[in-house]
């Protein structure tokens, strides 16, 4: 995953990696790319120092790596695991329907005939528009934080937007039909309707729940995540930078566009990915808020549905083995769904870092 | 390797002492405690009453303990099938093939449920009345407007808006929606052949909401809805609900006892393993949309203490247990049917013997 432009901004100190003992390289190639890779060189220096204790060292590093290997193997069985089971169970599923589950909007427990199209639908459309909002007005909250926001002003804020990251789903789920729902439909959506409705994308009667008040209620809960890491990030962007960039008399925009972002790319990117993830498997306040009904429209008023709320509405009831079965693949896709979206996310910084080079940390 | 060793040393001694601790335990605590111990798993919709009936038995029959999980009917018939609890719960009955795969289950009736048809309309507070055709109507998108005649003409007197209709349905599979399906499926023909009954269906229309806390939601706060929650739900929150036209031609309001009045009517066609809809009965007060919730056991138990224990108790639930439903608006289950179900509860049996003497 890790590139080598994404190693390339931290300060190397060849001397003292070479001096780690067996498997050296292997060490920083697992670090993230946004953390500091000082911790293996402070275990490096003194052992290379000091030959009696080499045996010791070696030994707890044995331990430590079987330790964080297996670890990291337990993330790895779970994931193989949780899709082999699924798998399974979503067999007479796949069996049934084959591809065509993933093309067909039929879904009729009644007659069972199963398809996923119009849930795949309304997740990735209900993410990436949550997304849209979000990340712009993340960016605006953290830049504001990390560059202009000072002293106690600076710590309650952020101590606040990291609080809002903790509240549960159904508590918004819950302020969302008793408070959005209502407001939104006499109010933004009566004057888009009004004004705007002859754009397919404000077609309809506006009931306040529907695809806007799931993505509104999406990008809600995504904000405080995304904010709370990309200010970390911005944090962690050397004063030298800043200072830097300054000094070639640059405003302050254009340090923060120039020195901060561009420097803490990979990290922003990290934040997104972070909420896509929340955005996606969220659950108890999207159903409360989309409308649950399986349908692909071109109105952000109509009521839609997504994969991880047909699941929780459904799964309790369902008898049939097919409709069971059948749900179970829907999470299946869901699984895959997820991976492919971080995949092109990755991809993506990959590309973009690519591009710009390492000039961020040159 | 010394090491080694060290380190396997420790561990082997704890799994050890882990070991005896274990078989300590397993040694300790046979019989006595889990004897008066049943498991049972399903239904939601009439947890708050069996929650109540298990916590009233217990009282009075001290060391029996009954555990009960609300997951749902579905997984109360996967359970029972795979014999993973002393009891099942469902809404709907269990279809042929599930009764295949679990042969020797048995179907109890415990209460009777009944579905209220709740609306939101400026200008009619309460008292709308419908038939079961313009319910299957307005449900499958046919009458889309307050005004319409057909609404109008079971309603003559009343000035109805030009508004109009949303409909709001359950987003979750549940028993509620499975007597409200069967209902129109059985009024409409319509519906049976465009929708269907289940616990969960393929809406035509409307908006879906998780829960009956979910669809009251949407009623109260979109004007011009209509749904469906349960009788239960729709009195303790005092709801805008409709009367509606029986088979007699009477409009009737939802009630208790106009539910447990409905149940008495089907009695007549009561199939011997008493799986039966009773949806649009006789009777010139019986209310409509209503149905039996189930508890699933087998008649053969394997172990006969937790057998007799499970039977004294459905003996209970059938006769002193009835008295609590009616305040928990749970309709109970009239004189005739009790007979019925008598009988089934003394069929019980282990080992060849019956459980009730």
């Amino acid at each position: 995953m890790t590139s080598p432009h994404l190693q390339a901004p931290r300060p190397a100190r060849p001397g003292k990696r070479a001096a780690r003992p067996p498997k050296g390289p292997a060490g920083p190639a697992e670090a993230h790319a946004g953390e500091p890779g000082g911790t293996a060189v402070v275990q490096a220096g003194p052992g290379a120092a000091d030959p009696q204790s080499h045996p010791r060292r070696s030994l707890g590093d044995t331990l430590f790596k079987v330790a964080a290997g297996g670890f990291a193997a337990v993330v790895l069985l779970i994931a193989v695991g949780m899709a082999w089971v699924m798998t399974q169970a979503a067999r007479p599923s796949i069996r049934a329907f084959g591809l065509g589950f993933l093309v067909s909007s039929a879904w009729d427990p009644v007659r069972n005939a199963y398809g996923a199209l119009p849930y795949i639908f309304g997740t990735v459309t209900s993410s990436l528009l949550a997304l849209a909002i979000a990340v712009p007005l993340a960016l605006g909250i953290a830049s504001f934080l990390s560059e202009l926001a000072r002293g106690p002003l600076a710590r309650v804020l952020g101590f606040l937007v990291e609080l809002l990251a903790a509240i549960p789903s159904v508590v918004y789920g819950l302020w969302g039909v008793f408070l959005m729902a209502p407001w939104l439909r006499n109010g933004p959506q009566a004057w888009l309707s009004r004004h705007l409705g002859f754009l397919p994308f404000f077609r309809g009667t506006p009931f306040g729940v529907g695809m806007m008040g799931a993505a509104l209620i999406l990008a809600v809960m995504i904000l405080p995540t995304i904010s709370a890491v990309c200010l970390e990030v911005f944090r962690a962007v050397p004063r030298a930078q800043r200072e830097a960039a300054l000094a070639l008399g640059a405003t302050r925009w254009e340090s923060t566009r120039m020195a901060v972002f561009s420097y803490a790319r990979s990290g922003i990117v990290g934040a997104v990915i972070l909420g896509l993830g929340r955005a996606l498997g969220e659950t108890m306040a999207v159903t409360m808020l989309i409308g649950n009904r399986p349908q692909i429209s071109a109105s952000l008023f109509a009521p839609a549905h997504t994969m991880a709320s047909v699941l929780a509405n459904e799964f309790a009831e369902a008898s049939g083995d097919l409709y069971l079965s059948a749900l179970i693949e829907i999470g299946l896709v869901l699984f895959g769904i997820t991976i492919l979206l971080n995949i092109l996310a990755r991809w993506l910084v990959w590309r973009t870092v690519g591009r710009f080079g390492s000039t961020p940390a040159a | 390797m010394s090491t080694d060793i060290l380190r396997r040393a420790p561990r082997s001694s704890a799994l050890a002492a882990l070991l005896s601790l274990a078989l300590t335990l397993a040694a300790a605590g046979p019989a006595p405690a889990a004897a008066a111990s049943l498991t049972g798993a399903g239904a939601t919709f009439p947890y708050p009453l069996y929650s109540k009936w298990f916590d009233e038995y217990a009282k009075a029959n001290p060391g029996t303990n009954i555990n009960y999980q609300s997951i749902g009917s579905g997984g109360g018939i996967r359970q029972i099938t795979e014999r993973t609890v002393d009891f099942g719960a469902s809404d709907p009955p269990m279809t042929e093939e599930q009764i295949g795969k679990a042969p020797g289950v048995l179907h109890i009736p415990t209460v009777i449920g009944a579905v209220v048809v709740v609306y939101n309309l400026a200008g009619v507070p309460a008292g709308l009345k419908l038939d079961g055709e313009t319910v299957a109507a307005i449900f499958l998108g046919q009458i889309t407007s307050w005004n319409d005649p057909k609404v109008a003409a079971l309603n003559p007197g009343v000035s109805l808006p030009a508004q109009a209709i949303t409909v709001v349905h359950r987003s979750d599979g549940s028993g509620t929606t499975n007597i409200f399906t069967d209902y129109l499926s059985h009024v409409s023909t319509a519906w049976a052949k465009a929708v269907g009954k289940s616990t969960s269906v393929n809406w035509p229309v409307g908006l879906g909401a998780k829960g009956n806390e979910g669809v009251a939601g949407q009623v109260r706060t979109l004007p011009g809805t209509i749904g469906y929650v349960e009788l239960a739900y729709a009195m303790t929150n005092k709801m805008t609900y409709a009367s509606v036209r029986n088979r007699a031609g009477e409009f009737v309001e939802p009630s208790v006892a106009a539910t447990t009045t409905a149940a008495a009517g089907a009695v007549s066609k009561m199939p011997a393993d008493l799986r039966v809809s009773i949806v649009n009965p006789p009777g010139k007060h019986a209310y409509p949309i209503c149905g039996f919730t189930y508890l699933l056991v087998y008649r053969e138990q394997g172990n006969r203490t937790k057998g007799e224990v499970l039977a004294k108790f459905l003996w209970w639930a059938i006769h002193d247990g009835q008295r609590m439903a009616e305040p928990l608006y749970y309709a109970p289950l009239p004189p005739p049917v009790v007979s019925l179900v008598e009988a089934k509860v003394k069929s019980l049996e282990s080992g060849g013997s019956v459980l009730l003497k």
